[in-house]
């Protein structure tokens, strides 16, 4: 594993809502190029914690740092500029816009020049996107939905792109289509970080995970020592 | 057949103005979801500034529509920030209530500034109609006034349509954290709808007070809440149904009292309202857009 400055470091985040303590003392960090996966059951606190490093929720105590600067209180839409890319749990496309609408907002923080081959890149990726540019997003199937979500986000040339539950209510079949992007994306040289219940899929594209348990971190290894360690796959695995 | 033409000219120059004051109600409540009650009111604050370049200061017809105009945007982006900002996450009722207090709020100032006595606004507009035009009721302002909503229509339809900073406003309509997500800075934004909504309310207030020139604290407050009616009637968010609503009512409005009655045509505007939406809940130009999961 190389040991650069990593493009994401959380260190020590404390994040309630109201009264209930969800995330507790979580630290964890992304290297340059590594695909980090965040595994763990629903309301292990793995959306609270990709919500709080995108600014949406704070965090009461800790740190976190993304390319070297502390972005503890910096608001989400300031934090696109700096190359973080968040893709929500459910994909929120807009969905009375079109596709290639949905996408431009994507780019929105770039400069005009960068939209057209913006375009393009993300219309290589995702072919189906290409054909439907002119649909209205919330006529789009779930998978389809799901690639305009990340396409959205990758026009914002991201340093980091954050992937919230990517596999969520697809079928089969259009699961591994998405992680055979996810894998793409990252042989492009994209750093990931994903949040998946999907495990099998999400500790088999990763370089590193994490496993979270009721808001904390409980086990870290690469993707494939994680495959392979018994409580892991007992827990998430299924045996 | 001339009283039916006259009427319906009649109608139609109403109708353009609450028009534009509906293109304001929706543009605002398109992208903010809120009811801006006060709209009406900003409405009365343009038509009192315009009223003051002209008649004090003796400046020409077309600073005093710009100046309303700049007053008004500074008064929108100042209600949007000192009185609704704070509830960005307090619930609708909240805001709504808000929103009246601002309304009255609005119209005691004017009373201070202004006192409670009318006063006499002069049309901005005065060049000569064709006679042939002139007798079915065309005068120089309905035809501004109907121009000026046109106008207005397609510059709000090419600017949410196809500029970056409109599209941004759907963005955040839709969906207020997924448009942070994208970097768009939701605040601003909000607050660029509401300076554009007050702009639009500078017009029609000059507008308005041209075509019934008593200019009082309340002056806003009834076409306020008819083109908040026709802002619904044509599907509240929508810009052509802003537009058609408005329109609509004004001639239903001028026809009620052409050929019904005077007294009755308010109530007659809003018993068309309580039909329409009975049968069509989300007004005539209402978004229903099937959306899979």
């Amino acid at each position: 594993m190389e040991h650069t400055d990593p493009v994401l470091s959380v260190e020590g985040i404390n994040v309630y809502y109201g009264a209930i303590h969800a995330i507790k003392d979580v630290s964890f960090m992304v290297g340059a190029g590594e695909i980090v996966a965040l595994i763990g059951a629903n309301g292990a606190g793995k959306s609270t914690t990709l919500k709080t490093i995108s600014g949406l929720l704070r965090s009461q105590s800790g740190s976190i740092s993304f390319m070297g600067a502390d972005i503890m209180h910096a608001a989400p839409d300031k934090l696109v500029a700096k190359g973080l890319a968040h893709v929500p749990e459910g994909r929120r496309v807009f969905a009375q816009m079109t596709v290639e609408e949905n996408l431009e907002m994507g780019a929105y923080t770039r400069p005009n020049a960068e939209v057209a081959p913006g375009l393009e890149r993300v219309y290589n990726h995702f072919p189906r996107l290409k054909e439907r540019r002119r649909q209205v997003a919330g006529t789009l199937s779930g998978g389809e939905q799901q690639m305009l979500a990340m396409g959205r986000a990758l026009m914002s040339s991201p340093q980091l792109l954050m992937l919230d539950e990517p596999s969520m209510g697809l079928a089969p079949i259009l699961i591994d289509q998405i992680f055979e992007i996810v894998r793409e994306l990252h042989a492009a040289g994209t750093t990931i970080l994903l949040v998946e219940q999907n495990a099998q899929q999400a500790l088999s594209v990763a370089t590193r995970g994490y496993v979270m348990e009721t808001g904390r971190v409980t086990l870290t290894g690469t993707g494939s020592e994680l495959l392979t360690n018994d409580d892991v796959r007992k827990a998430y695995l299924g045996g | 057949m001339t009283v039916f033409l006259q009427f319906l000219v009649n109608g139609l120059s109403m109708g353009s103005v609450y028009a534009i004051i509906a293109l304001g109600y929706t543009m605002v409540y398109g992208i903010a979801k809120m009811l801006n009650f006060a709209h009406g009111d900003v409405i009365m604050i343009g038509a009192y500034i315009s009223f003051c370049v002209t008649a004090y200061l003796g400046l020409p017809a077309v600073v005093s529509v710009l100046a309303a105009v700049a007053v008004c945007t500074v008064l929108g982006i100042l209600i949007e920030g000192l009185a609704y900002k704070p509830l960005r996450q307090a619930g609708p009722l909240a805001v709504l209530i808000t929103a009246i207090g601002v309304s009255y709020f609005l119209q005691n100032a004017a009373q201070l500034i202004w006192g409670a006595t009318p006063k006499n606004f002069t049309s901005i507009v005065t060049f000569e109609v064709p006679p042939a035009l002139a007798a079915y009721n065309v005068s120089a302002v309905s035809i501004v006034t109907v121009v000026a909503c046109l106008v207005i229509m397609a510059a709000l339809m090419w600017f949410t349509g196809k500029t970056k900073m409109g599209k941004a406003m759907r963005a955040v309509s839709e969906d207020k954290a997924a448009a942070q997500l994208m970097g768009i800075n939701v605040n601003r934004t909000i607050s660029m709808t509401f300076a554009i909504g007050s702009a639009l309310a500078a017009i029609a207030g000059v507008l308005l007070c041209s075509y019934s020139p008593v200019l009082q604290p309340t002056t806003g407050a009834m076409p306020g809440i008819k083109a908040f009616t026709a802002a619904v009637f044509g599907g509240i968010g929508s810009i052509p149904g802003a537009f058609v609503g408005g329109i609509l009512l004004g001639i239903i409005e001028a026809m009620a009292q052409a050929y019904i009655s005077t007294s009755l045509a308010n109530s007659i505007v809003f018993a068309v309202l309580i039909v329409v939406l009975l049968v069509k809940p989300a007004g005539l130009f209402g978004k229903y857009v099937p959306e899979k999961v």
